[in-house]
């Protein structure tokens, strides 16, 4: 379990409250500013709250050794950074420096998941936006981690790609890993995810099952707009009719 | 071994044999007198300094780019050459430099000085932007304060002394600078081999980086040190000697799989070979000085630095 207790951090995040759980996929989702990425990093690690703790386990995040809390969490962050053009083969094995080692089985098998075998040796500069998604995807896996935490994995795919990383995404949950991803698009999060966490200023508005969590009154409350759901559970697209005459866009 | 490093210390394994008989006399082993004489106290001290001070500088190059994921990063960018140079400017000024102790130690002490102050201004935070105008900030202050040294000198003899000195040279240099330099050096190419996988971590990123493990106020501490203990080491010895730190690790790349931590070496080793090959060209040139050492590797680096800017601006375009 990865849980945040009263996550306070200054002017960004106030008294969150959630705990997640392995072997589902979990969204955060919430208008801009509503402090997605930074609960994201505070899941991670990178930031440390001024109040309250992560718990991964029954261990404080804050209390474990950075390489040890690597070996166990794996961070995408939402700039696809790749300095150097280092080749496909070793920008994946870069998930194994939390390890110590070269890890070529694990290297090995996390390219065959992503598909990458084919641009091993290819640097990133060569690959398409999507392709090179799954490389940086693929060196998160690499590193075997127990929990997957992505800012904005999809925002610069199409709409085939965002499809093809989620359905990896998935199989790393069926598998037993924990996967957390910060998502903006709230119809990908409400027919993909397992579980909403939707942010709200800071504040937790609302937590649960997507259809509950991103129901209609949700979206127009912390969105600030007038919309509603169509189609069925699993399928379904947000039509949006315009903003709430009550509201002002921050 | 990687293909790098096995073609630089081959290279280097063939050059430093001549460097020992090139100069402005070519020695003979055989028919010269005094070869013996000449090659173990002047020739050989000389050529081993070269390989010492260019692979520090090589490998704080490597390093550094590494750091700051940019090819244009240089070793002089923390300001701890300049903080070297002031110091040995000092004993310059206050007419300690014909000690040939405290010449090297003022300048070690100028290179912990701006150290120290780097260490002190960019704090624990270890971020990489505050980091780099801190050490700009002290190089300039170096630079502004050598040449304030330089107009106030109490003579001209000690304004000559200086100017000279900062041009950089391996000229007359013994046994007792290898052993100021070869030590400290060594170190400095250990602190960078330690932080090699947190330079690796960074191709990704500052946030990915930390994700994977890297601590980054634990990596600017070893490269403050690895960069102090190297160039402010060949500082010590050999005064400013530009351009290798940034010239190295571009040659080096291509022969590489292009991590940071697979450059270090190699760069080392390409490091001491070029200014090894720079020094012997500068002793053999029939120039009625011999040409500075400083002065012949920034005639080398300026154009390629030019090649450089080119190619990327080729690349941008």
């Amino acid at each position: 379990m990865l849980a945040a207790r009263n996550i306070t951090l200054a002017e960004r995040l106030d008294g969150v409250t959630a705990a997640l759980e392995p072997g589902c996929i979990t969204a955060i989702c919430g208008p801009n500013g509503a402090g997605k990425s930074t609960l994201l990093s505070v899941l991670a690690g990178l930031l440390t709250p001024n109040g309250g703790e992560v718990l991964l386990g029954d261990t404080p995040l804050a209390a474990l050794h950075p390489r040890q809390r690597a070996k166990r969490i794996g961070y995408l962050p939402q700039e696809p950074v790749v300095a150097w053009d280092v080749a496909v083969r070793n920008l994946v094995a870069l998930g194994r420096l939390p390890h110590g080692d070269r890890g070529r089985r694990q290297v090995a098998a996390a390219m065959e998941t992503l598909d990458l075998l084919p641009f091993a040796d290819r640097p990133p500069s060569q690959l398409s936006g999507g392709e090179r998604a799954r490389a940086l995807l693929a060196r998160v896996l690499a590193g075997e981690p127990e929990w997957i935490l992505a800012d904005e994995p999809l925002a610069a795919l199409d709409l085939g790609h965002q499809l093809d990383l989620l359905r990896h995404l998935r199989r790393e949950a069926e598998a037993g890993i924990g996967v957390v991803l910060v998502l903006h698009d709230l119809a990908l999060a409400i027919n993909h995810a397992d579980r909403v966490l939707v942010l709200d200023r800071g504040s937790l508005a609302a937590d649960g099952a997507c259809e509950d969590a991103l129901a209609t009154e949700v979206v127009e409350r912390v969105w600030g707009v007038s919309a509603r759901w169509i189609g069925d559970p699993g399928a379904r697209a947000l039509v949006v009719r315009g903003c709430s005459p009550s509201t002002k866009l921050r | 071994m990687s293909k790098a490093t096995l073609t630089f210390a081959v290279l280097l394994a063939i050059a430093f044999p001549l460097s020992l008989l090139a100069g402005r006399v070519w020695i003979d082993p055989a028919a010269t007198p005094n070869a013996a004489i000449i090659l173990a106290e002047l020739r050989l001290p000389r050529s081993l300094l070269a390989v010492v001070v260019g692979a520090g500088l090589g490998s704080a190059g490597a390093a550094m780019q590494g750091y700051l994921r940019n090819p244009l990063a240089d070793p002089g960018l923390f300001g701890i050459a300049p903080g070297a140079a002031l110091g040995a400017v000092a004993s310059f000024w206050f007419g300690y430099a014909a000690s040939a102790w405290l010449l090297p130690l003022f300048a070690l002490a100028g290179a912990a000085g701006a150290m120290a102050l780097l260490a002190l201004i960019a704090g624990r935070t270890g971020g990489i932007a505050l980091f780099t105008l801190a050490g700009m900030m002290i190089a300039s202050l170096a630079g502004a304060l050598m040449s304030l040294a330089i107009s106030l000198a109490p003579n001209a003899f000690a304004m000559s002394e200086i100017v000279t000195w900062l041009m950089g040279a391996l000229t007359d240099r013994s046994w007792r600078e290898v052993w100021i330099a070869a030590p400290p050096t060594l170190l400095g190419i250990a602190c960078f081999r330690f932080a090699r996988r947190d330079l690796d971590a960074l191709i990704l990123g500052d946030a990915a980086a930390r994700s994977l493990g890297m601590r980054p106020g634990a990596l600017q501490a070893w490269l403050i040190a690895g960069v102090g203990l190297t160039v402010g080491s060949g500082v010590a010895v050999a005064g400013i000697i530009g351009f290798v730190g940034l010239i190295v690790p571009h040659l080096v790349r291509p022969l590489t799989d292009r991590r940071p931590s697979q450059l270090i070496v190699p760069s080392a080793l390409a490091g001491a070979l070029l200014v090894l090959v720079a020094d012997s060209v500068a002793r053999v040139l029939p120039t009625v000085t011999e040409l500075r050492l400083g002065i012949a590797l920034s005639l080398i680096g300026a154009p390629f630095f030019l090649w450089l800017l080119l190619r990327m601006r080729k690349g941008l375009a």
